[in-house]
């Protein structure tokens, strides 16, 4: 295991060409297909720097080992966050590690996704240079937008050595619309509702169990507890309570979309939003983004039951995430089927990485 | 203008390549989608950045999508480059054409393929103007992004340029709206990317794509995400002595956590210039003007409305005005988006630059371009999108001055510098073009740039699309390096590959 201190020297391991796995909080390594068994494990554990916190401007500069956990309690000493807030159990999740995997939680719906809240990225590439693109500036075209190539790519164009990051004030008064409904069609009807309303919630999910179900918006501001009251009044026919203590509700929904054991998997699907009830019917328990249109489905770790969720779900595409690495090596985690898009992958991967060295086989379509 | 366009010779063999394709393009399109005759050509010879000026061989229409993909398949074959333009009214010379190529304008393909409000997502084709967007899905949904240009500006050109507009900071730009792309690479192949669904999985190709000015391929049909139009909207314009207690102002309501649905900033030269053409009674004499306008829900804004007129007073605007009713809120901001156009009233030509700078440096680099301005005796209006950072200098020069032109020109740069140095960026929303591409070198660094050409080269090794943008020097792509070597360590039996 490597311990490299700057980009610079993660960049010259690259340059010997091995075979290169990054790690960062070990939260979501065995995401992926399993791929080629490393030459070299790359730790960044050592890139740990909250290196500028510019409140003023509401950014910050982050290297890629700086866990998420410890970068918000800086950020939240100046009443503001990095509205990313994917499950991270342990605070052990690292920044680079959220990135690389593009992972989010329920404050997708209003703040989007990694790709947008990431606005600049420093890259340590296999031919042993270390490139930037984007800026620390909220607004910049100069350039192509590398920093989203690399969001999601899995380590698989590079090692992400440091972000820039867009941050938001944190919300007053958050609080929330709880309302609980077992048809996966009234469920989606009220979900419906909700979106069509300018509302600006912080966050609308929708929990399934076992054919028990509830949707979850919450609000925020100086008019919180008015607007969630007019929501509630949206809901119709659902049994409604408002939660003003609310943070064991959403910790709670960010929790599902890991795989509470070890023999248990989750896979994601991304949706159109309004075919929200199809994909609660085609799944055993699930959270999902109701705006965003996105669920977090767990089942059984089968090939089986993981084909029959792709059927069930088809046109949209669905991700192993969390799953036993028998299950893993058995069937394509991805799900890319192959195509001119996949092509046009392939065709970026040789020119950042023709030797496949960055996480070889690990990503969509075995690269 | 002053940077009067050479004559280009076209040698006999670039004659004859560029009428076989006329001809495929005419059984591709029809004749007369076809242009061939320098008068038909004219227009097409700039965008909105008039110094520039190419008047391009040969230029075609297509009519939708399996035309483009023919027209590009074509070029392909026979080595011609070519570029796309939309309603060309960028800003940075991208729709530039070359002049050994075709022009390949997309205004005939202005169709809204669907409008899906269930799912809060429109399918339209490029030349779609971008205005067309919010009246499709109005009044009950809207399109955020809105440039100053959006009535005439197409969609095409927005997804190439990541635009941006006065609603950017709250709302975001261009590139959080996009949700699926079909692109016609540089070989005539199409590809898609994304959808309706955000974050497919694979390489976020689309967001590689948002903001490629024209250089990886041409989008053919664009789905955006559209959002509902806010329940309230309250807009007050507050003015200041000097643009500093303005920039405090920003600063201030910025840190009290709210986030404007816009915040935009003119000096006083701005104000003189735009009261003249939009008549709105404001105070000439006033040193800056600061525009402010919340929208959301209608409690919220209520609450917020009172933080953000105290904060302005605090921060010692002499002068507060409400917009009353939509009547005066459409004035103030007639007088915002006269400030370009009127600057053509207070002289005879000017520069835009598109620099940002970080919210917190604002009144120092101000200060540095008031400076400059002296130094050099030529005036610059400020006008901006002051919640971001992004400034707009307009840079008057009289160009019938011999060498005004070059010192306004001069003073541009030194402008961009001072963004640079103050740790911002070239463009906020304009793109590089041909303009800015020079300055490119001062932003990034070789391995930067070399990184952005392995993406282009990914998407067009041929080198066919909008060459000469962006990329501050010529660049080859050159074969992918071959496949993998194997490694010493491994040679030697020390390490094991399965
Ligand atoms: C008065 C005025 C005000 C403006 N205000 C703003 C503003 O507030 N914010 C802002 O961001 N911009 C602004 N602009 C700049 C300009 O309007 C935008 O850049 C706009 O997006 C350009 O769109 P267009 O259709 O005119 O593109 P064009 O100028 O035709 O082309 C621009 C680039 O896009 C490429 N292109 C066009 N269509 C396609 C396609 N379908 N696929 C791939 N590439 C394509 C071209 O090759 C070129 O590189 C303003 C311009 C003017 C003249």
């Amino acid at each position: 295991m490597q311990r490299p201190a700057s980009a610079q020297e993660v960049a010259e391991l690259l340059a010997e060409g091995r075979v290169t796995r990054p790690v960062g909080g070990r939260t979501k390594l065995d995401w992926g297909s399993p791929g080629s068994p490393a030459e070299l494990e790359l730790s960044t554990e050592r890139l740990d720097a909250v290196v500028e916190h510019n409140a003023g401007d509401l950014t910050a500069v982050l290297q890629a080992g700086a866990r998420l956990a410890d970068a918000q309690a800086v950020f939240a000493r100046a009443g503001q966050r990095l509205a990313l807030d994917p499950p991270d159990l342990g605070a052990r999740a690292t920044i680079g590690g959220v990135v690389a995997t593009s992972d989010s939680g329920p404050l997708r719906h209003h703040y989007g996704g990694v790709r947008e809240l990431v606005i600049g990225v420093q890259v340590a590439l296999a031919d042993g240079t270390v490139a930037r693109a984007g800026s620390r500036v909220i607004k910049n075209v100069a350039g192509y937008d590398l920093a989203k190539l690399m969001c999601g790519s899995f380590g698989t164009l590079g090692v992400i050595c440091e972000v820039i990051v867009r941050l938001h004030p944190q919300p007053v008064d958050p609080v929330t619309v709880l309302a609980h409904g077992a048809d996966p069609r009234e469920l989606t009807r009220a979900a419906g509702t909700l979106r069509r309303l300018p509302l600006e919630l912080e966050a609308l999910d929708v929990r399934w169990d076992r054919r028990q179900g509830a949707l979850l918006a919450q609000v925020a501001g100086r008019a919180a507890r008015a607007n969630a009251q007019a929501i509630a009044g949206q809901l119709g026919d659902l049994e409604v309570e408002i939660v003003a203590e609310d943070h064991t509700l959403w910790e709670d929904q960010r929790a599902r979309q890991r795989a509470a054991a070890d023999e248990q998997a989750v896979a994601r699907v991304s949706f159109a939003p309004a075919e929200l009830e199809r994909v609660l019917r085609a799944s055993p328990s699930a959270v999902a983004r109701a705006g965003a249109g996105m669920a977090w489905v767990s089942l059984e770790p089968s090939p089986e039951a993981l084909a029959a969720l792709r059927t069930a779900v088809s046109p949209w595409p669905c991700v192993l995430l969390d799953g036993p690495e028998a299950l893993r090596s058995t069937v394509d985690v991805w799900g890319l089927a192959e195509g001119p898009e996949l092509a046009l992958m392939r065709r970026v991967k040789a020119r950042f990485d023709p030797g496949g060295i960055c996480n070889r086989g690990r990503f969509a379509g075995g690269m | 203008m002053h940077l009067a366009p050479g004559r280009y010779i076209y040698t006999d063999v670039e004659r004859a390549l560029l009428r076989r394709l006329a001809t495929r393009l005419q059984s591709i399109c029809g004749e007369e989608h076809v242009l061939e005759h320098e008068h038909d050509l004219f227009t097409y010879a700039s965008d909105g950045l008039l110094q520039y000026s190419v008047v391009p061989p040969l230029a075609v229409l297509p009519g939708d999508g399996a035309e483009v993909s023919a027209v590009v398949h074509a070029c392909h074959e026979l080595g011609v480059p070519w570029v796309a333009r939309g309603s060309g009214s960028g800003l940075s010379g991208g729709a530039l054409p070359v002049e050994h190529g075709l022009l390949i304008v997309l205004s005939r393909m202005r169709r809204i393929l669907e409008v899906d409000l269930d799912n809060q997502r429109v399918v339209v084709e490029p030349g779609v103007t971008n205005v067309a967007v919010s009246h499709a899905v109005g009044p009950d949904y809207f399109y955020p992004p809105d440039p100053s240009s959006q009535i005439v500006c197409s969609i095409g050109g927005n997804v190439s340029e990541n635009s941006g507009g006065a609603h950017c900071f709250k709302y975001g730009f261009t590139t959080n709206y996009v949700t699926g792309l079909e692109v016609v690479l540089a070989d005539g192949e199409v590809v898609q990317l994304g959808g309706k669904a955000l974050e497919p999985p694979g390489y976020d190709l689309l967001g590689a794509f948002v903001g490629s000015e024209g250089t990886l391929g041409i989008a053919t049909r664009i789905t955006l995400r559209v959002i509902p139009s806010p329940e309230a909207v309250r807009c007050l314009v507050a003015f200041f002595d000097s643009v500093e207690p303005a920039g405090d102002a920003v600063s201030a309501i910025v840190a009290a956590g709210t986030v404007p649905g816009a915040i935009e900033m003119m000096d006083g030269l701005s104000i003189g210039a735009s009261e003249q053409m939009a008549h709105a009674g404001w105070p000439v004499e006033a040193g800056a003007a600061l525009i402010v306008e919340l929208d959301g829900p209608a409690a919220e804004l209520e609450a917020r409305f009172d933080e953000i007129e105290a904060l302005c007073r605090q921060s010692g605007a002499t002068e507060l005005r409400v917009a009353r009713d939509e009547t005066e809120r459409t004035l103030f901001w007639k007088m915002r988006k006269s400030a370009f156009p009127a600057a053509g009233r207070i002289s005879p030509h000017y520069f835009v630059q598109d620099g940002v700078v970080p919210r917190t440096r604002l009144t120092g680099v101000l200060g540095r371009i008031q400076s400059l301005s002296d130094e050099y005796g030529l005036k610059v209006a400020n006008v901006f999108h002051a919640g971001d950072g992004n400034l707009h200098p307009l840079v008057c020069y009289d160009g019938h001055i011999p060498g005004e032109a070059e010192r306004a020109e001069e003073l541009s740069g030194r402008i961009l510098e001072a963004c640079l140095e103050a740790g911002g960026s070239l463009t906020g929303e304009h793109g590089v073009g041909v303009d800015k591409k020079r300055y490119m070198p001062r932003m990034f660094s070789e391995p930067d740039l070399s990184a952005f050409q392995k993406l282009r080269c990914a998407f067009d090794p041929d080198g066919l699309a909008n060459p000469g943008k962006v990329m501050p020097t010529p660049r080859l792509c050159g074969e992918v390096p071959g496949p993998y070597r194997v490694h010493p360590l491994e040679a030697a039996g020390l390490a094991e590959r399965f």
